[in-house]
């Protein structure tokens, strides 16, 4: 309850002209845009993130290692270099991003979509191990009972093991979103630097550095930055807590 | 109608060889020490397991046939499973608990058919492969009890709250419940699946003795209630003798012997008779009771038995255990003695017991056997060769009555 005061409180704030003063219109558009990025980021990532997840915790197939090879690279690459990748693959001359652009028209080299995809690569590692520790918490056994009783796979999978793991999938969603926030390397490479498209909070930060006078600019957004990654944490945390409690994994406290 | 089972699997260091043939409806139970493959057997009829080698089928509906290449997953063999541990789905209620394989039912006899495949060959086959099995002529024939419910009538909601009494946990989340609780509703749910066979794994083995108390009269009440056929794995003694039909001896990863409870109970060479505790069970119903004595007759295929009094209603099915080292033997009928009950009977087998100084005397009366363990001494004195004509006498008090749970004529009503 008071959790959610807290957010009824700052919302409040926020929507004050007072509030609206902190920041320039530009700064603004930044945040804005940030927060639509990670949002983008995390609704494309996340489906398949449960999909790599369901997979590494219960299926054995071959190249089952490479598979968690590849989902964990972009944590120890460079993130220059996953934008560099990027590009080859999903730039207008790349494998997929040329006939992306032939047939739909689709370009994603130097837009918001494509700040968003590059946030989603990056952050991918981070949403499957969050959801792959729930999935992998869940008694087979559960799943096993429910196939006994005529349930078949994507039955189970969305009756059971989906529900069960929700506490988990919602921590990696959130943690997605914060760690999106602050994608700086993959984005500037892949999407640039483009004021109102692809130009996110890290990045504004960074050309805020680099112009003279920019410091006050860039104390500001840094402060938005680290306010929204502190409510990342919180949330998920709470979030984390109540699910477990709804899915019947541990008793309320005080009941 | 027919259970057969039978299967050849290896895992490293064990390998299993379990084959057995029973007749349903009827409660199978399947005994034996932990690891001898129960549970593997089990999985193989759930589907849970693909065995190397394997054929499950029940009442002619083939579920798996390795030589066919037949495997049906287990969402699609309408077997209901209760396992050791419960396993309800912690995010629903005991009410979506128990609709979920419901629901799931009742979804596919709206869309699917029911396959039915002859079965001549499974008879044929695991006869040959059981141990005695044409000791046990009737195996393979239909059992002649039609009385209860018919198998396709279908169980509902009301039907299995009633039965395992679970109405006032309907809204509770599992994590609130007892295990014993915990367990009824397992029972329930799988019940509502509509299930061909119900298969229980050991459901009482992680209870306390009070506990089980509690659920044993609900298993009996629902094997005479439901005519549904029951594979039931326990290694627990006192579950067969309540709730067993047919009984299969599993010993390090083969059956050993397969057939109806009572043989398989009193045959000296079968480990079961080997036991401290060894006895025998009878299927029994109370044939009269006399208050004024403050006893209960017995009666079961051959042997009349004085108990004190049962509280179970004229005519209820019951089983009675009668320790083999309880029982004395006489060749005359001795007079002025406290002993009640005085059977006449037929030695048909003497088993030495050379560990415990001791000998086990198979007593036949009618088709029922009693065990007596005494003496060799006393089978010397009392000249005794299969073949003899010998008395059993059984204190009254040495009997162990097992009732199932109250039914709507129980006089006192003990059960909610």
């Amino acid at each position: 309850m008071t959790t959610l005061r807290w957010i009824e409180c700052i919302s409040r704030f926020l929507s004050t002209e007072e509030a609206a003063a902190i920041l320039s219109p530009d700064e603004w558009q930044a945040v804005r845009l940030t927060l639509r990025v990670a949002g983008w980021s995390v609704a494309g990532g996340l489906p398949l993130a449960i999909l790599a997840a369901y997979a590494l915790a219960r299926w054995r197939f071959p190249g089952r290692g490479a598979l968690d090879a590849l989902v964990h690279l972009p944590l120890v690459l460079p993130p220059v270099v996953v934008g560099w990748l990027l590009l080859l693959v999903f730039g207008v001359r790349g494998v997929i991003g040329s006939w992306l652009l032939d047939w739909f028209g689709i370009r994603l080299a130097f837009t918001t979509a494509g700040a968003s995809l590059a946030c989603a690569v990056m952050t991918f590692p981070l949403m499957v191990r969050a959801v792959r520790l729930a999935i992998e918490a869940v008694d087979p056994g559960l799943e096993q009972a429910a196939r006994t009783l005529g349930a078949g796979p994507l039955d189970r999978f969305l009756t059971i093991t989906l529900p069960l793991a929700a506490p988990g999938v919602l921590v990696g969603a959130i943690i997605g979103y914060s760690a999106s926030l602050g994608e700086f390397g993959a984005v500037i490479t892949f999407a640039a630097n483009i004021p109102g498209q692809t130009q996110t909070l890290p990045l504004a930060i960074y050309t805020a550095l680099q112009s003279p006078g920019g410091e006050a600019a860039a104390a500001r957004l840094s402060l938005i930055s680290v306010v929204l990654a502190l409510a990342g944490l919180l949330a998920s945390e709470w979030v984390g807590r109540r699910l477990q409690v709804l899915v019947g994994r541990r008793p309320a406290i005080g009941r | 109608m027919t259970l057969c089972v039978a299967f050849r699997h290896a895992f490293p260091g064990l390998s299993f060889d379990i084959s057995f043939a029973a007749p349903t409806p009827g409660t199978t139970v399947l005994f034996g020490p932990s690891g001898a493959g129960k549970s593997t057997a089990v999985a193989v009829v759930a589907g849970l397991l693909r065995p190397s080698y394997g054929r499950v089928a029940i009442d002619g509906a083939v579920l798996a046939d390795s030589e066919r290449g037949l495997f049906e997953p287990p969402e699609r063999r309408r077997i209901g499973l209760v396992f050791q541990d419960a396993r309800l789905f912690p995010h629903l209620s005991v009410l979506r608990n128990l609709r979920y394989g419901e629901r799931r039912a009742n979804r596919r006899s709206s869309s699917s058919l029911p396959r039915a495949a002859p079965l001549r060959h499974c008879e044929e086959r695991s006869d040959e492969a059981i141990h005695g099995a044409a000791r046990w002529p009737w195996i393979a024939s239909p059992s002649a009890r039609n009385d209860a419910r018919s198998p396709s009538a279908t169980i509902t909601l009301p039907d299995v709250v009633e039965l395992l009494g679970i109405g006032h946990l309907l809204d509770r989340r599992p994590h609130t419940l007892s295990g014993g609780e915990r367990q009824r509703v397992a029972l329930g749910r799988a019940l509502l699946a509509q299930p061909r066979l119900l298969v229980m794994d050991e459901p009482l083995a992680s209870l306390d003795a009070a506990r089980k108390d509690e659920i044993l009269p609900y298993l009996m009440r629902l094997k005479t209630t439901l005519k549904l056929p029951i594979l039931y794995v326990t290694h627990a003694l006192e579950e067969v003798a309540r709730l067993a039909d047919t009984l299969v001896l599993i010993e390090a990863g083969r059956s050993i012997a397969c057939g109806p409870l009572e043989e398989v109970a009193t045959r000296g060479d079968l480990p079961l008779a080997a036991r401290d505790d060894a006895g025998a069970i009878l299927t029994a119903r109370a044939a009269a009771h006399d208050p004024a004595r403050r006893l209960t007759l017995l009666r079961s295929d051959g042997i009349a038995l004085w108990v004190p009094l049962v509280d179970a209603p004229v005519g209820a099915e019951l089983r009675a255990r009668v320790p083999a080292r309880e029982v004395i033997l006489a060749t005359d009928a001795p007079e002025a003695i406290s002993v009640h009950n005085v059977i006449e009977g037929e030695v048909r087998a003497i088993t030495d017991e050379p560990a415990r100084h001791a000998s086990l005397v198979e007593v036949r009366s009618g088709r029922s056997v009693l065990l007596a363990r005494v003496t060799p001494d006393a089978v010397a004195r009392l000249q005794l060769v299969p073949g003899s004509r010998v008395l059993a006498l059984v204190k009254s008090m040495a009997v162990e009555v097992f009732a199932p749970a109250g039914s709507p004529l129980d006089r006192t009503g003990r059960r909610e």
